[in-house]
């Protein structure tokens, strides 16, 4: 199935439900907002949401910031 | 308010554009513009929005400068380490242009004290690098009518939108409630490039001035979504969202809430 995917066109590998769009993607549905034609789409309904051809899917980052500290950094230095 | 011979010269690349003239510089100079955190985005977005002569300028920030802020927060310098952030870009912003008045506020932003602290100005531009914040901010915005230009980065990743409470969408009309703690990232994949918050913080500077302006388009009902590494740049339409639960049609979030319950994890 061809939909649009964050400005591109993307071909499902067997896909049907946004669940499933993102399993494909290997993203994690709760770092994410899924926008299908528009609308944005409730987390409870990924499982249900039926995809169709053409549809023009936007998938959005959770970007809150990134400052984990300077303790948790040195801890990645060998 | 007459504009001195001395600030005519300051501003004049404002004044001979036909969008800014002396009557958009004086607004400039009568705006009122508070900030949340002087970190990565906040230094930029403020010290821009001193340049370009916006008169009153709040910031909040708790933080001390570290020395693993300054790769990418510059109007904080080697010498300040351990002063706290707020008051560091007051000191840089001022130096920057003597006409701008910037209160420095050495505060935790809380539901407490946020409704206070915005009251008195025309917009608020969120810098903030969690997101217990970001969403105590949001609702505040709403709540209180108040404009606010939502910034937004990560690794390699900045996100920027306006959002005029009454007219277009807020936050939670996209990202209805903050993710799980357990997703939120972890050490491994935070961290961000240098460059990444100017461009963010300049494109909220951008916005800032537009909607004191009254010029061009904002970034209402929509996010702009940038990527460093492709170089490239995706706006994606964010409409009301008729069921959110701060500015939709039946909300149920009508008072600020307890956003750090259930986050304490993100703040190590």
């Amino acid at each position: 199935m061809k939909i649009r995917l964050n400005g591109e066109e993307y071909t499902t590998s067997g896909a049907e439900s946004i669940e499933e769009l993102l399993s494909e993607l290997g993203i994690e549905p709760g770092r994410v907002a899924v926008e299908v034609n528009l609308a944005i789409v409730r987390k409870a309904d990924y499982g249900r949401f039926t995809l169709k051809e053409g549809d023009v899917v936007e998938v959005v980052n959770f970007v809150g910031g990134g400052s984990p500290g300077d303790r948790w950094i040195r801890a990645l230095i060998p | 308010m007459e504009l001195t011979d001395e600030q005519i010269h300051r501003y004049s690349r404002h004044i001979i554009l036909p969008e800014v003239g002396g009557k958009g510089q004086k607004r400039l100079l009568s705006a009122r513009v508070f900030i949340v955190g002087a970190g990565g985005l906040g230094c930029p977005v403020g010290y821009y929005l001193a340049a370009a002569g916006v008169g009153t300028i709040g910031i909040i920030d708790n933080d001390t400068i570290e020395l693993s802020n300054l790769q990418r927060q510059i109007a904080h310098s080697t010498e300040r380490l351990g002063m706290n952030k707020a008051e560091s870009a007051k000191k840089t912003f001022e130096a920057l242009n003597p006409d701008v008045k910037v209160t420095a506020i050495k505060e935790r932003i809380t539901r407490d004290n946020i409704l206070d602290l915005i009251k008195g100005y025309d917009i608020v531009v969120d810098g903030s690098d969690n997101f217990p914040t970001r969403y105590l901010v949001n609702d505040a915005c709403v709540l209180s009518g108040k404009p606010l230009v939502s910034g937004a980065i990560l690794r390699f990743e900045g996100q920027v939108t306006t959002i005029l409470p009454g007219d277009g969408h807020c936050y939670r009309c996209l990202f209805e409630q903050p993710p799980p703690p357990g997703l939120v990232p972890s050490c491994q994949e935070a961290g961000v490039l240098g460059a990444l918050p100017g461009i963010i913080g300049g494109l909220q500077a951008m916005e800032v001035l537009k909607l004191i302006l009254g010029k061009g388009e904002p970034l209402k009902n929509q996010m702009l979504i940038y990527n460093a590494l492709t170089t490239t740049f995706r706006k994606v339409k964010v409409p009301k969202n008729p069921g959110c639960p701060v500015c939709g049609e039946n909300p149920n979030i009508t008072e600020l809430q307890d956003y750090e319950a259930d986050y304490c994890e993100m703040r190590f």
